[in-house]
């Protein structure tokens, strides 16, 4: 009998080790019926082929017991992107369904309002039974309560067996009040007769409340998935292939989980790069706009890191794999992003309070409101006023809008801000950092680039600069010194003409020597020159202190014994630096800048990107105690830097912002992570943070005033000195619209943009 | 007054104290967590109208492992949030949500909806 292979996936939990793997896979290769076992170390899953006739899942399962690790049950739904698409799914059938119970009460409701109306007309009550009439509302109201409205009876329900009560309680009681009343009326009209009363029907009400609220629900839910589009977004940038290159040399397109570490990967032009690893061949320029809001591509070449979902431009290139599943870049900021919109800000505290005694509260606020209408009003009138400002209570009070202030300003910004390269930790430090009013900065790497550029080229007297470049560049070509590499690049970008060094010699600790044409080539620091014996003309010996001075490092270049000019390398300030932190400065911040180097070097630096304070020559270990001492004189601080040396300074400021795609250690000490290696990124954070505070502090304003003027309207309190009450369709109407406006306010920090340099 | 108004004042005053004693005083089921052999501390939680059981123990140091079943379509309950283990997770109607955390802590820690109407606690010993 022919069966075709069935291949399943696995979640292994015990492995340790690679090794571990490999008695996994070799327990699973030998189970019978089992074709091929490929256990992956580091997304510690299994795939398994197999026929199914002759191995089960059980049977394989015991394989890897046998072996002696465990086999993760998960529920049914797998993968995070297909447990999304399903909730998803189920969340787009609820709208559906939703949207057709809302259609069904406007239908009905509109039926309904004006056949009540009839009573107003003294002409057509008399040609019609007010009795069989309201038999007829009473029809009409029916499927509108137990079709459109039935979830909020049963979630009421289901939520006073628990002991709780929540919006759908307050909705479930007023609208039940008024329509059983009105079915008393209707069924036996005598009974009220007999005590002096109207038999008033409440059937417009009844309808009317339930397609107002199902219309804010609509409104809600529409609003409600805009809040975490951001994130969905994210989740969606994953390569769904990789093109791996097999051992034969022939590229197979494989299903990204498939893909291990070690693979070789191609990626051809305007494709996308399927998840983390180091370029093994091949230059390109690669769009990583969705990862860090750099909007330039970036030049990749040999040796560089790229990342998953970034998109590859111009040319192609081999990489191997570093990173699969969750240990990419990409997921990473997926789960910091998730996390942050799962915290809970220190403002919303008074809200969270409120919210969980509100809906008890509000009924017990309705019932004392019956009470008092029934004792006070006028005899033949005080239960239906009773009733109407019992039901009006209970409808107006919105709790919704409370819980939704503050969570949803928070969705909505930290999506805006990953997707500006902006990663926020938590809800904690978003709020903290619009309170920051001073801001450290590390120098190095921060305002400045962290790694040596060429400034200058000096070429001595009969010199020419064009003509020295390439031949300086041709030896350096062959070092690995970094300044080597400076010179390279100073070359590379003036499109200097390539010549070839021979005989090419480093000096260790001096600098290095080759020849170039047939004449002897030397480059390196003084010491290196005079040991050859080669002198120093005045003019460039006076270049060079003028240097030394500027706190710049000098290279010395001599052919055929002469000294024939010098070229200075300093770690050069970022284009972006200066503007960024006058912006800073406009906002009322102080801009205060910390460095290892001597006090004329940072007063270099300061002077060029317009920082008045600074602390020079800051031992590493020093650096937490210059952050405490800012914050000894009542500052809040924000700390940028890049380093390991920076964690404990990081840790220390009231917020913390590690910048560049930076050090693991870092970005656990920060609250905040900038992708991007500039400082624009903390002036979007600020500004995005004084922005989500804004729209939060708005939200609970609104939502608290709300339910303070809302209730005791609704309850009556104006009655005694402006005769005026609260109709429950009228409550109905600002209930649907109270948590549509906090919500529509939290989405207008979509349109966040960091203002431009 | 009369004896309807009396009537109405009375039931109305009973009404309102049972509601403050419902939803604020009475007593709640607590579940304790069953450890199973990995030594995960794993705890049923059926999601209707709220969460049963809402307060649950657990030990501390050890991981858990929450299994939200959610038994309902109502909008209320389609997310559940553990905002001290930063934990935002929708949760699928009909069908077993797994959340995972370590407890590290003695403490209690709320775990509540999208809107923080529906309430539970984890208390961890």
């Amino acid at each position: 009998m022919a069966t075709t292979p069935e291949t399943t996936t696995l979640d292994i939990e015990g492995m340790t080790c690679a090794s571990c793997a490999a008695f996994v896979q070799k327990s699973l290769s030998r189970t019978p019926g089992v074709q091929s076992a490929v256990v992956n170390f580091a997304t510690e899953q299994a795939t398994v082929q197999y026929l199914p006739g002759q191995a089960t899942p059980a049977t394989l399962k015991e394989a890897v017991v046998n072996a002696g690790y465990g086999v993760i049950e998960r529920a049914p739904d797998t993968s995070a992107a297909e447990r999304q698409a399903e909730i998803d799914r189920q969340k787009a059938l609820a709208y559906q369904k939703l949207k057709r119970r809302f259609w069904v009460a406007v239908g009905l409701a509109l039926l309904i309002m004006p056949l009540s109306m009839l009573m107003l007309w003294p002409a057509m009550m008399q040609r019609v039974n007010m009795q069989w009439l309201n038999y007829a509302l009473l029809g009409l109201t029916l499927p509108v309560l137990l079709y459109s409205g039935r979830e909020f009876y049963t979630s009421a329900w289901n939520g006073f067996k628990h002991r709780a009560a929540n919006m759908d309680t307050l909705i479930a009681v007023g609208t039940g009040a008024a329509f059983l009343y009105s079915l008393a009326a209707t069924v036996a009209p005598n009974w009220f007769m007999r005590r002096g009363l109207t038999a008033e029907v409440y059937y417009d009400t009844t309808a009317t409340i339930i397609a107002l609220i199902l219309l804010g629900k609509v409104l809600e839910m529409r609003a409600k998935t805009q809040t975490s589009a951001a994130i969905k977004a994210l989740m969606g940038l994953q390569a769904k292939t990789a093109r791996v290159v097999r051992p034969g040399g022939q590229e197979v397109d494989v299903p990204i989980e498939q893909v291990q570490l070690g693979d070789l990967v191609v990626v051809r032009p305007g494709e996308k790069v399927a998840t983390d690893g180091i370029i093994e061949e091949g230059h390109s320029a690669v769009d990583e706009a969705m990862l860090t809001g750099e909007s330039l591509p970036v030049e990749k070449k040999a040796g560089d890191n790229v990342f998953g979902a970034t998109l590859n431009k111009t040319g192609s290139f081999r990489f191997h794999v570093t990173k699969v599943g969750a240990d990419t870049m990409l997921a990473q900021i997926v789960k910091l992003v998730e996390e942050a919109q799962g915290s809970r800000a220190p403002i919303q505290r008074l809200a969270d309070k409120v919210s969980a005694i509100f809906v008890p509260t509000v009924v017990v606020i309705a019932i004392l409101t019956f009470v008092l209408w029934f004792d006070l009003a006028p005899v033949e009138a005080r239960l239906p006023l009773a009733l109407v400002n019992f039901v009006a209570v209970l409808i107006i009070a919105c709790p919704c809008a409370l819980g939704l202030a503050t969570p949803t300003a928070i969705m909505v910004s930290t999506g805006k801000g990953a997707e500006h390269g902006v990663l926020i930790r938590n809800a904690e430090a978003l709020e903290k950092a619009h309170q920051v009013n001073t801001v450290l900065l590390d120098k190095t790497g921060t305002i400045t680039r962290g790694e040596p550029a060429v400034t200058e080229l000096l070429p001595a007297a009969g010199q020419d600069a064009a003509r020295l470049l390439p031949v300086v560049a041709a030896v350096e070509r062959q070092s690995e010194h970094p300044l080597a590499e400076a010179v390279v690049r100073y070359a590379d970008a003036q499109a200097a003409p390539m010549l070839t060094a021979t005989g090419f010699r480093a000096v260790e600790g001096k600098g290095a020597a080759a020849s170039v044409d047939g004449q002897a080539v030397l480059i390196g620091n003084r010491r290196l020159l005079s040991d050859e014996g080669i002198a120093l003309p005045a003019e460039l010996s006076a270049q060079a202190e003028q240097l030394l001075a500027q706190a710049q490092t000098v290279l010395y270049v001599a052919i055929a014994g002469q000294a024939v000019g010098l070229i200075a390398v300093a770690d050069t300030v970022r284009e972006t630096s200066a503007a960024a932190i006058k912006r800073l400065q406009q906002q009322g911040i102080e801009v205060v800048m910390m460095t290892g180097d001597n006090p004329q070097t940072a007063a270099h630096v300061a002077g060029q990107v317009g920082i008045q304070r600074y602390f020079a020559e800051v031992l590493p270990q020093d650096k937490a105690a210059k952050m405490k001492q800012l914050q000894a004189e009542g500052r809040v601080v924000a700390m940028v830097g890049d380093g390991i040396n920076d964690a404990p300074a990081l840790a220390q400021a009231d917020i913390g912002l590690a910048i560049g795609a930076g050090t693991d250690v870092a970005m656990e000490a920060a609250g905040i992570t900038l992708m991007r290696s500039d400082l624009q990124g903390v002036v979007t954070a600020i500004e995005l943070s004084k922005q989500t505070i804004r729209t939060i502090k708005q939200n609970l304003f609104f939502a608290f005033i709300y339910n303070t003027l809302g209730i005791p309207v609704a309850a009556g309190l104006l009655y005694p000195f402006f005769g005026i009450t609260l109709s429950p369709m009228l409550a109905a109407a600002a209930m649907a619209m109270s948590s549509v406006s906090v919500l529509t306010n939290s989405l207008r920090l979509r349109g966040f943009a960091p203002a431009k340099p | 007054m009369d004896t309807t108004e009396i009537l109405v004042t009375v039931t109305g005053l009973a009404l309102a104290a049972f509601v403050i004693w419902y939803f604020f005083f009475s007593a709640r089921p607590t579940a304790s967590a069953v450890s199973s052999s990995s030594g995960v501390q794993e705890v049923d939680i059926t999601v209707k109208g709220g969460y049963s059981p809402d307060v649950i123990e657990v030990e501390r140091g050890k991981p858990v492992q929450l299994n939200f079943y959610r038994d309902e379509e109502n909008s209320c309950s389609e997310e559940v949030l553990i905002p001290d283990f930063r934990i935002r997770r929708d949760l699928p109607a009909f069908q077993t949500t797994l959340v995972e955390l370590l407890p590290e802590k003695a403490g209690r820690y709320e775990f509540t909806c999208g809107m923080g109407m529906l309430r539970g606690s984890l208390v961890v010993k």
